[in-house]
């Protein structure tokens, strides 16, 4: 039965072949775009959640507070209301894992013939813990180094490639200003933040050495940032409550006055990221779905003809034997082949539009596998839904007025 | 006394149309035996094609009963009436009505598709009744590349292929020029000698001389029920032409 059927509907298919692949066309572009979109949006999520993995995890930021002259605000960080002293009492709090004051600016470095302007974060050696951040050759500073204010530095990828080329910069000595200073590390490479910017394009050196030997800060021993690292990611809230009470404490705030600094938490940043690129990768699926239901009416559209067109055909069929339902069967049968013969084309396509996204425009894409059976089952549920309207009205035709018309 | 193939007692059709109610039946009784062969005549509008509507369960009455080999066909729903087509009842229309994109086999073995048949032996029937009718050689030919009698005896095959105990003809021969009806009318009569039951409408006195009984429709009654005068009755050279291998062993009421 169902063999004859399945005959049945290829020889119907067969016999208006422009009108079935025309038809099929709407179903191959709707999960070819569904494919595709959701092949970006899950590369667009792959590709963030790889950024977040780099800041570090339960982190803090504790950026100093503004100045404010004859109502004159600037911005936070421009008042050194921190300091390397508020940053040690940080890290007796419990749930407090490493603190480190970060003190940064740029400043222009000279190797030979070189010289690159690069980001200079000056910190202690906690910071590299903090940050996750792994070294790709050398060694760090210690706290020694951090005490002496040494001229040492640990360089990231892209500075070191922009000075060194194709040197090895572990042990090689550049300059700052007059000051020569020498390089004892190159960090492994993290790319880009959430912001855009090239996290590898920084030169790390002790805060000391950064205040007094590179920016000559009159504020000695204090500090820009404090990064602070949590134990765990549910001690951060009480680890957030306990450093603004403590610097309130520690800066003698009173009760109505407002806190001197400012408590950024980069896990909340990261989820509002992932998040945001998750609506953004559901959006790309839901305008890719528009076009697989205007498929769906193509297809409902074409069954509603061959129904007419074939009415003669139903009324014979039913008198020779055939029941509501075997009619029923065969004009669903052609729908569902027709979508399904049709996403297996949009399936390649658009499998192969991500494979062309990612060489062309080097875009993350990911295909996963439950994409593809979403699509797969989408498409045969399409061709049930928009051939069940056209396969009824054909089931339910009188035999003797179907056997009349011309 | 046997059991009627037909029986028909006080049956009504009644239409609305623009004009006011219409009755295209009004009270009409019939019996028709197995093994019968009856032509069912009248001009146009007087009520035999509603009536071959009801006989082939296509259509229902609006009153009175009908009895298909027994079965009050009132109390059968959709699908029993589509198993009564498929299985007991075999039809022939004036326009042939094959499918078009099938080849000749596909079109005879078209009603054992819907009998749940498997490939290898709905294939085999649908050869063997082409052959009967005499058509053995044209399995693979689309329709429209044969004749309209040979369009007609491919149809009659397809009616014979399920094995049914009726035939009904709706003007069977109108669409064929009077040699080639006669021809089709001997396959009939074969049919008939090999014992099953046909019922066909014709206008055609020629026509319906090849039956042994003639009912005559008129305004919507029987007018005319009588067996045909024997010696109108011409040789039926087609089916000496085709013979039919006898079938016997036909069940008397193995229905479905």
């Amino acid at each position: 039965m169902l063999g004859a059927m399945l005959q049945e509907a290829w020889r119907a298919m067969g016999a208006n072949r422009l009108r079935t692949l025309l038809t099929m066309l709407g179903m191959v572009i709707g999960v070819g775009a569904v494919v595709l979109m959701m092949a970006i949006g899950q590369g667009a999520q792959y590709a963030v959640a790889q950024t977040i993995s780099t800041m570090g995890s339960n982190i803090f930021v504790v950026l100093s507070g503004y100045t404010s002259v004859g109502g004159v605000r600037s911005g936070s960080g421009s008042a050194p209301t921190l300091t390397v002293v508020d940053a040690e009492a940080i890290a007796e709090l419990d749930g407090v894992e490493l603190v480190a004051p970060v003190h940064m600016g740029s400043v222009q470095m000279v190797y030979g013939s070189n010289n690159w302007n690069v980001w200079v974060m000056g910190s202690t050696p906690p910071f590299f813990d903090a940050r996750s951040w792994a070294l790709a050759d050398g060694t760090v500073f210690t706290d020694s180094d951090v005490r002496a204010a040494t001229r040492v530095a640990v360089i990231g990828k892209t500075a070191a490639s922009n000075l060194f080329g194709e040197e090895n910069p572990v042990g090689k000595t550049f300059r700052i200003g007059q000051a020569p200073f020498t390089v004892l590390g190159v960090l492994a490479p993290k790319g880009q933040n959430l912001e855009g910017r090239d996290q590898d394009d920084v030169l790390v050196m002790p805060i000391t050495t950064a205040q007094r030997k590179v920016f000559g800060t009159p504020f000695q021993g204090s500090a820009r940032q404090l990064l602070v690292k949590a134990s765990s990611g549910e001690a951060m809230p009480a680890v957030e409550k306990g450093i603004e009470a403590l610097l309130r404490q520690r800066h003698r705030l009173r009760d109505s006055a407002d806190n001197d600094f400012t408590i950024r938490n980069l896990t909340a940043v990261a989820d509002t990221a992932a998040e945001t690129t998750r609506v953004m990768s559901l959006l790309l699926g839901a305008i890719a779905s528009v076009s697989l239901l205007v498929g769906g009416i193509g297809i409902m559209n074409i069954m509603l003809v061959s129904v007419t067109e074939r009415t003669r055909e139903i009324g014979i069929r039913m008198a020779i034997g055939a029941r509501e339902r075997d009619i029923l069967a065969q004009f669903l049968l052609e729908a569902v082949i027709i979508s399904v013969i049709g996403c297996a084309i949009g399936l390649v396509l658009g499998i192969g539009g991500a494979a062309l996204a990612n060489q062309l425009a080097k875009m993350t894409v990911v295909v996963s596998g439950s994409s593809v059976l979403t699509a797969f089952g989408v498409a045969a549920g399409v061709g049930i839904f928009f051939g069940f309207y056209p396969a009824r009205k054909a089931a339910r035709l009188d035999p003797i007025e179907a056997l009349r018309y011309q | 006394m046997e059991e009627a193939v037909i029986r028909v007692e006080g049956l009504y059709k009644d239409y609305d149309t623009p004009a006011g109610p219409f009755s295209a039946l009004k009270d009409v009784d019939l019996a028709i035996l197995p093994g019968e062969f009856v032509a069912i005549m009248g001009p146009s509008g007087s009520g035999k094609s509603t009536f071959m509507n009801i006989l082939g369960c296509l259509d229902r009455p609006t009153a009175g009963k009908y009895f298909l080999a027994g079965r009050d066909v009132a109390a059968l729903d959709k699908d029993e009436t589509a198993r009564l087509r498929n299985r007991t009842i075999g039809f022939v229309f004036q326009g042939f009505n094959l499918l078009p994109r099938m080849n000749l086999t596909d079109n005879v073995a078209l009603p054992l598709v819907y009998s749940a048949i498997s490939h290898d032996e709905r294939r085999a029937r649908a050869q063997a009744m082409l052959e009967k009718v005499g058509l053995g050689g044209y399995a693979h030919s689309l329709p429209n590349r044969i004749s309209g009698g040979q369009q007609q005896r491919v149809a009659i095959a397809r009616a014979l292929v399920n094995d049914p105990r009726l035939v009904l003809a709706d003007e069977p021969t109108g669409n064929l020029d009077s040699h080639t009806g006669e021809e089709i009318m001997g396959v009939f009569n074969a049919l008939n000698e090999e014992g099953i039951t046909v019922v066909l409408i014709t206008h055609e006195a020629d026509i319906a001389a090849h039956a042994r009984r003639q009912v005559r429709f008129l305004d919507g009654r029987v007018v005319h029920d009588a067996p045909t005068q024997p010696h109108r009755r011409p040789p039926s050279e087609a089916s000496q032409r085709h013979p039919l291998p006898g079938e016997g062993g036909r069940e008397e009421g193995a229905l479905c």
